[in-house]
């Protein structure tokens, strides 16, 4: 990429040489990144006989929109939307909640036994799922929530993300103590300088969790596999896999329609959001 | 892990505080954080020690569970071929992936550090990947990876060579879910950018001075200041793909001939399909252990090419 300078002119064209090769890396990386949302919109977009074809045709012709009601009516897919929609806008409200307060109580109050306990919720970070995945199961089975949301939403109420309290203790810690200090002489209770004065100087790091957590909720799957299994309850994400058959049987027409309606939520979410989603990874990296 | 020291423990306005007041603030602190201690009870110790019990027993859902000590786990390990299958291709995934991922991300970074135009619009596409979930992704990479109209072997077919049967081949299949995994650099790549810019430039201007190229900067500045990070993106990368299931449960549901079994997918089948709930729980202490164990060797291995800034100023 770069040689030893060797006088002032030749380090320029260098200097030039260098930029273009960073481009070129940056376009070609780009176009890679981009190529499979390419194909599978340009896939959702054609006739049966069209997605068969060799070499692959990338502007279909007619453009057959129509996969799109099809694929939506051939399932119960607005069902399936709604019930996604519910489960995560209920357990990020329960995550945001609970965990901004239970950072709360990590950054700003002391208690007995605080320190231990935040080594352990950050050894819960670490800790897979699965391990508890099978005596969870039984758990809400014995309580008979096997078919219904609460699996997936009661959790969140209970901090069960820990992740996020660490995140929002890491930005609590950054506001100046002196706030707390001012709004206790004025007679708050802890409770109320949390509710009153950090939570509202925090919107931007509560946004980041609960944009976070709510990609992460529409994404979920192994959850929904194990709690759900009678169709009408689906999400979206258990749902696509219905669509999954052979490379031959399956529609694939249908299926990229599909797989581009559920994207659609997290594309846009991202798009307008970028900035939290940006900061939320980079706290959770550099601070980590 | 570095955690920010606690401003409150020496901070003197403390002092003015009365028994009184600091029992309110311990009673109202631990109320606070009983959501997540009951939770961490019910949620993770409960399941835990259930689950400890459970891979003792011989389970079918159905039937009581039936005692049977440790054979769970001696016919995990002596005797089941199965488990050592998705045991392997499961480390082979993680371990040559995640670094080829983590150093694809660490130069996608480097590159877009270089006071580019359109950084922000390169920096999205990068990560986009990394917004759409599992299932989506293995929707749409299991139609690029067809045999015979997948985007790929199309692509190859043009320049007139006939590709393998990427998911169909039980040697091609692990390296189409690394390639796969390539793909999701962006959040490393989003990680190691924000940390590049915390590298103090004086670092760079003195390599100037000294006539270092490009190359030397890389190498002798960015990588060993950035082994913090390095290191931070290897553990979360590794003990995230040695959880992998989405991908293979909807890509080849483990085939072929087991080639793609990972190991939270056979928890998954033995669970769940054969409803051997002892079994499947001794397979995720395994899990669990091995997780552990790996973690422990990188962190201490990390004592040797992680390098801190304020480790020596000491703590």
């Amino acid at each position: 990429m770069t040689t030893l300078p060797a006088n002032r002119s030749f380090n320029q064209s260098s200097g030039q040489l260098k930029q273009f090769l960073i481009y070129a890396v940056l376009i070609t990386g780009a176009v890679v990144v981009a190529i499979p949302f390419a194909w599978t919109l340009s896939t959702s977009l054609k006739t049966p006989q069209q997605v068969f074809t060799f070499p692959p045709v990338w502007i279909p012709d007619p453009i057959a929109w129509w996969n799109y009601p099809e694929a939506l009516s051939s399932q119960p897919f607005g069902r399936w939307f709604l019930n996604s929609l519910v489960i995560v806008l209920v357990s990020t409200f329960g995550t945001v909640a609970s965990c901004s307060m239970v950072a709360f109580a990590f950054a700003r109050l002391r208690w007995p036994g605080r320190d231990l306990c935040f080594l352990i919720l950050l050894g819960t970070m670490m800790l897979p799922d699965q391990v508890t995945i099978i005596p969870t199961f039984i758990l809400f089975r014995e309580l008979g929530w096997v078919n219904t949301f609460l699996p997936l939403i009661v959790p969140a109420f209970f901090a069960r993300n820990a992740f996020y309290v660490f995140l929002l203790r890491q930005f609590f810690m950054t506001i100046p103590l002196e706030m707390d200090d001012a709004a206790r002489l004025d007679g708050a209770s802890h409770f109320q300088v949390y509710l009153h004065i950090i939570l509202p100087m925090s919107k931007p790091a509560l946004a980041v969790a609960a944009l976070m957590f709510a990609q992460f909720k529409w994404n979920e799957f192994l959850g929904p596999l194990i709690f759900l299994n009678r169709s009408e309850l689906y999400t979206v994400a258990l749902g696509l896999r219905t669509f999954v058959g052979q490379e031959y049987g399956t529609d694939w027409h249908l299926m990229m329609a599909a797989n581009i309606v559920f994207m659609i939520p997290l594309i846009l979410i991202f798009f307008f959001a970028q900035k939290y989603f940006i900061q939320g990874v980079v706290i959770s990296g550099v601070k980590g | 892990m570095r955690t920010d020291a606690a401003p409150s423990l020496a901070a003197p306005w403390r002092k003015r505080r009365t028994t009184h007041y600091r029992r309110a603030e311990a009673i109202t602190g631990v109320l606070m954080a009983s959501p997540w201690i009951i939770g961490f009870l019910v949620f993770v110790v409960g399941p835990m020690i259930y689950s400890l019990y459970l891979s003792m027993t011989r389970w079918d859902l159905f039937t009581p569970p039936r005692w049977i000590g440790l054979e769970n786990y001696q016919q995990l390990l002596f005797n089941d071929p199965t488990f050592f299958q998705s045991l392997k291709i499961t480390t082979i995934y993680a371990f040559v992936g995640v670094p080829l991922q983590v150093a694809l991300g660490l130069v996608l970074a480097t590159l877009l550090n270089q006071k580019i135009r359109f950084l922000s619009f390169f920096r999205s596409v990068y990560y986009l990947p990394s917004v759409i979930g599992g299932i989506s992704v293995a929707i749409m990479f299991r139609w690029i990876f067809g045999t015979q109209f997948g985007l790929i072997n199309s692509a190859l077919r043009v320049i007139g060579i006939e590709g393998p049967s990427w998911l169909g081949d039980p040697n091609w299949v692990i390296v189409s879910f690394i390639l796969m995994s390539l793909w999701g650099s962006g959040s490393s790549m989003l990680i190691n950018l924000g940390a590049l810019q915390n590298i103090p430039t004086e670092l760079y201007e003195a390599a100037d001075v000294d006539g270092a190229g490009t190359l030397a900067k890389f190498f002798r500045i960015t990588i060993p200041m950035m082994t913090p990070v390095i290191f931070f993106n290897m553990v979360i990368g590794i003990i995230h793909a040695l959880q992998e299931f989405v991908l293979p449960f909807v890509m080849t549901g483990g085939g072929p001939a087991d080639a793609s079994l990972f190991l939270v997918l056979y928890l998954y089948r033995n669970a769940f399909q054969f409803f051997q709930m002892g079994y499947a729980s001794a397979i995720a202490w395994l899990l669990f252990f091995y997780i552990l164990v790996l973690t422990l060797l990188i962190v201490r291995s990390s004592r040797a090419w992680v390098y801190y800034e304020g480790a020596i100023r000491g703590r």
